[in-house]
């Protein structure tokens, strides 16, 4: 069992094993999805309190917690970049950040037009919808931030370090329902205590969280190597690996 | 099951409006950021042709 991880981590051999990988994350994805969204429409129950506009959990619980888990692993490969100085956990970073924005966005408009008929409004100023704006903005600046430096080491340390202090938002965002007394609700699923709810609807958003993280891997993978391609374009590898799939798609 | 007919699945009991907005926009957003990273993708593949085409 000794895998040569350092092996791994050059992007002339990252780039062809992550586009073997992108194939299989995309069609567990699709596979997930079709379960969860078969469960969260035919199988779940109605609920008693809210009816059927309470099916908008099926996405909207999924896209907060795939907003905050890609926040952490967006700072962890920021960290590891800082630190090891290696290039291919930064590229990771910068790989995961629109997708982290875009489940941030989708979570805040999909909360929004659940409260909208729940609460009678579309937006409050409190602990929980605030510090999620904020993720927001968090992303949208580690984008712009790298975006706006030319040198692209440079830009991954002004990143990394971003995303670093941004990460003590993300138990903000998570503890703000026990920590303020806001409209949001309370935890659907907190750690060590029973689940309030039924069976069936857990199960709705567990398939539609697994599928929104094989998702995110097969969507992050596809970007690294954009990024790669990208960044690295005047090198060797990227010109034989054209040359090897010329006419082909590489 | 608990739909009576097709029409009452689409109407989500009266939440149609809020219910399939959330989950259409979910669709609409990923399906845009995939065709998004493909046509990067495409660009990128297309200026390193270039490049290594000049460099020959």
């Amino acid at each position: 069992m000794n895998i040569n991880w350092f092996k791994y981590s050059s992007p002339q051999t990252f780039y062809p094993l992550a586009g073997r990988m992108i194939p299989w994350f995309a069609w567990i994805a699709v596979i997930f999805a079709v379960i969860g969204l078969y469960i969260s429409f035919f199988i779940a129950p109605t609920d008693f309190q809210q009816g059927e506009a309470y099916r908008i959990i099926f996405v909207h619980v999924p896209a907060a917690w795939m907003s905050m888990f890609i926040y952490m692993v967006m700072a962890g490969w920021a960290a590891l970049g800082l630190s090891l100085n290696a290039r291919l956990p930064a590229m990771m970073a910068q790989a995961l950040a629109p997708t982290g924005a875009i489940f941030t966005l989708l979570a805040l408009v999909t909360g929004s037009f659940w409260g909208k008929p729940m609460w009678g409004t579309w937006w409050v100023w409190d602990a929980r919808l605030t510090s999620e704006l904020i993720l927001l903005f968090l992303y949208l600046g580690f984008i712009a931030l790298q975006s706006s430096i030319d040198d692209p080491r440079k830009a991954d340390k002004a990143g990394a370090l971003l995303a670093l202090v941004g990460v003590v938002n993300v138990p903000i965002i998570y503890f703000s329902v026990k920590w303020w007394n806001t409209l949001h609700q309370g935890s659907t699923i907190s750690m060590g205590a029973a689940p309030k709810m039924v069976t069936t609807m857990l199960l709705g958003m567990l398939f539609m969280a697994l599928a929104f993280w094989m998702y995110t891997i097969a969507v992050a993978l596809m970007r690294v190597r954009c990024i790669m391609l990208e960044r690295e374009r005047a090198s060797d590898w990227v010109k034989v690996l054209l040359l090897k799939a010329t006419g082909g798609n590489a | 099951m608990h739909w009576s007919s097709w029409s009452a699945f689409f109407n989500m009991g009266g939440y149609a409006f809020y219910v399939w907005f959330s989950f259409g926009l979910t669709a609409l957003c990923l399906a845009w950021e995939i065709l998004a990273v493909r046509k990067r993708r495409d660009v990128a593949l297309n200026l390193a042709r270039l490049l290594a085409q000049d460099k020959q």
